[in-house]
């Protein structure tokens, strides 16, 4: 056991591992926070539909060398998130037909790109590191951290000073609207979050596994709680734990970060299903 | 001036006219029944009142100080609401969530006001309670109670009876007399049209004909189609 800890406090004393656990458990937060309503309202894909659009998006900004891909995928993605999430049910295209069609677009144009025009040696390492995250987590700087603890209170602040109104548009959008809420606004302003928390987390996960961050922690909580503040509650808790967790294992077993977390997340996940299916007795 | 007063209105959407030449007035204390076929707009005519939906010509003008929030509302269900996690005094709470602009947290007279409302409808003793194991006549009132934190003048009710089994359906309807007789005027959709006579004070009825007029006039009209 003194062994485990002292191998723990060795990998601690470098700093990129605990750059990795500082922007992962905020990650982490972001991304259940989002999770609750984004699962409420039927857009539980939109995780995985706009990491897809990042990817392509990272595709085009390693082709044009961009020294900060940021400029590029950051955008991008954020227009596609508004235009998504938006639409809600009136688009011509149904939501999620737009969102399949959107994200294996990306994807298939991104990867194509990335073949075609990439410079570097080792494609498919490029490409299975932007969509497992194998290692990325561990090569952030300094200013990635920061840039992670800034846009992850910002978007803490958002949900704590709108979260009457996120609770009413989530619930019901029509009503809402009614009742002089400007639900547009919100709509908007949760499709730009959304795709800013899922840029920082592909840095974490890769973009095939973001939807574990979105969905575990949200209907973990749903298991086990009735109403929704206690449900936002037990997500995050239960979300930066379980990153946290994920990314300890990581290091010590030496496995890919993003699938260990994705996979605690999933662990966490049964064993709130079975609580609830004892207490259900 | 009536409190809503309005004028060959047109309805529809994307483009598309469901009705026309709808003109009716609401005074203070009146109780609409609007009554009609599937299609034939009534839910487009609530959510155009509410401004949800623009309208395609004519005008609907508010008056007697019925400002752009004094009107509550209560919509069908919707299905992502059956598995929503929210307790009832979260749901009350959020008939607020205009009222309350720029600041974060409700105040003090806003919950007195959501207990009140929860009180007026007999459902204080199960505000912790969750809302998707509640009855549907029990999930009508719980949004109904919203309904009144967001109206301090007039109510627009979509089917507040549909899918209730008769005797849920007739607690609501004197739920709904009840608040009418305290002054709360109301603008209800309705399919039933014998209970519309019974509490309307007016009808409103969309369809290739459309009529507005007191309730006593309209039974008229239907005796006269009758003995046709």
């Amino acid at each position: 056991m003194t062994e485990l800890f002292s191998k723990i406090s060795l990998y601690f004393s470098y700093p990129f591992v605990r750059y990795a656990m500082i922007a992962g458990v905020l990650i982490a937060l972001c991304s259940s926070l989002l999770g609750v309503t984004l699962v409420l309202r039927r857009f539980s894909f939109i995780g995985d539909g706009l990491s897809h659009v990042a990817f392509g998006a990272v595709a085009v900004a390693t082709v044009t060398g961009i020294t900060n891909q940021m400029l590029i995928v950051l955008p991008i993605t954020v227009v596609s998130a508004v235009l998504l999430l938006r639409t809600g049910g009136r688009a011509k295209v149904r939501g999620d037909a737009a969102m399949a069609m959107l994200s294996v677009g990306a994807m298939a144009a991104g990867y194509l790109i990335m073949n075609v025009f990439s410079a570097s040696a080792n494609v498919s390492g490029d490409v299975c590191s932007t969509l497992f995250g194998s290692s990325l987590i561990l090569t952030l700087s300094g200013s990635d951290v920061t840039l992670c603890i800034i846009l992850s209170a910002v978007v803490t602040a958002v949900f704590l000073l709108f979260y009457n109104k996120i609770f009413a548009v989530t619930f019901d959008e029509d009503f809402a609207r009614s009742a002089g809420v400007r639900a547009g606004a919100y709509n908007t302003l949760t499709a730009v979050i959304t795709a800013v928390v899922i840029v920082l987390a592909m840095k974490l996960v890769g973009s095939l596994l973001i939807s574990a961050l979105v969905v575990f922690p949200a209907l973990s909580a749903m298991c086990l709680f009735k109403s929704f503040k206690p449900v936002i509650i037990f997500s995050a808790a239960l979300s930066v734990i379980c990153a946290a967790a994920g990314i300890i294992i990581s290091v010590i077993i030496s496995t890919p970060v993003g699938a260990t977390v994705a996979v605690t997340d999933m662990a966490a996940f049964g064993i709130c299903r079975l609580i609830s299916a004892v207490k259900g007795r | 001036m009536s409190l809503l007063e309005v004028e060959n209105l047109a309805l529809g959407y994307e483009g598309r006219t469901v009705a026309e030449g709808i003109s009716f007035k609401v005074e203070s204390g009146d109780y609409l029944c609007v009554v009609g076929e599937n299609g034939s707009g009534k839910s487009t005519l609530i959510k155009t009142l509410l401004g949800l939906n623009s309208p395609i010509s004519g005008s609907i003008k508010r008056g007697n100080g019925l400002g752009k929030r004094g009107i509550g509302y209560l919509p069908q269900q919707t299905v992502h609401q059956r598995d929503f996690p929210a307790s009832v005094k979260e749901i009350v709470m959020s008939g607020f969530a205009g009222a309350v602009g720029f600041r974060p947290f409700f105040s003090a007279a806003q919950k007195s006001a959501a207990f009140d409302n929860m009180q007026k409808l007999g459902i204080e003793n199960i505000a912790g309670r969750c809302y998707r194991e509640l009855s549907g006549g029990q999930q009508q009132r719980v949004l109904l109670a919203r309904a009144l934190c967001a109206a301090d003048k007039m109510l627009l009710l979509d089917e507040p009876v549909s899918g209730l089994d008769p005797n849920a359906a007739e607690e609501m309807y004197s739920v709904i007399e009840r608040l009418n007789k305290d002054g709360m005027t109301i603008i209800m959709i309705s399919h039933d049209i014998a209970a519309a006579l019974r509490y309307a004070t007016h009808i409103l009825s969309l369809g290739e004909e459309i009529f507005f007029g007191t309730a006593g006039q309209y039974r008229e009209k239907m005796l006269e189609a009758a003995e046709r």
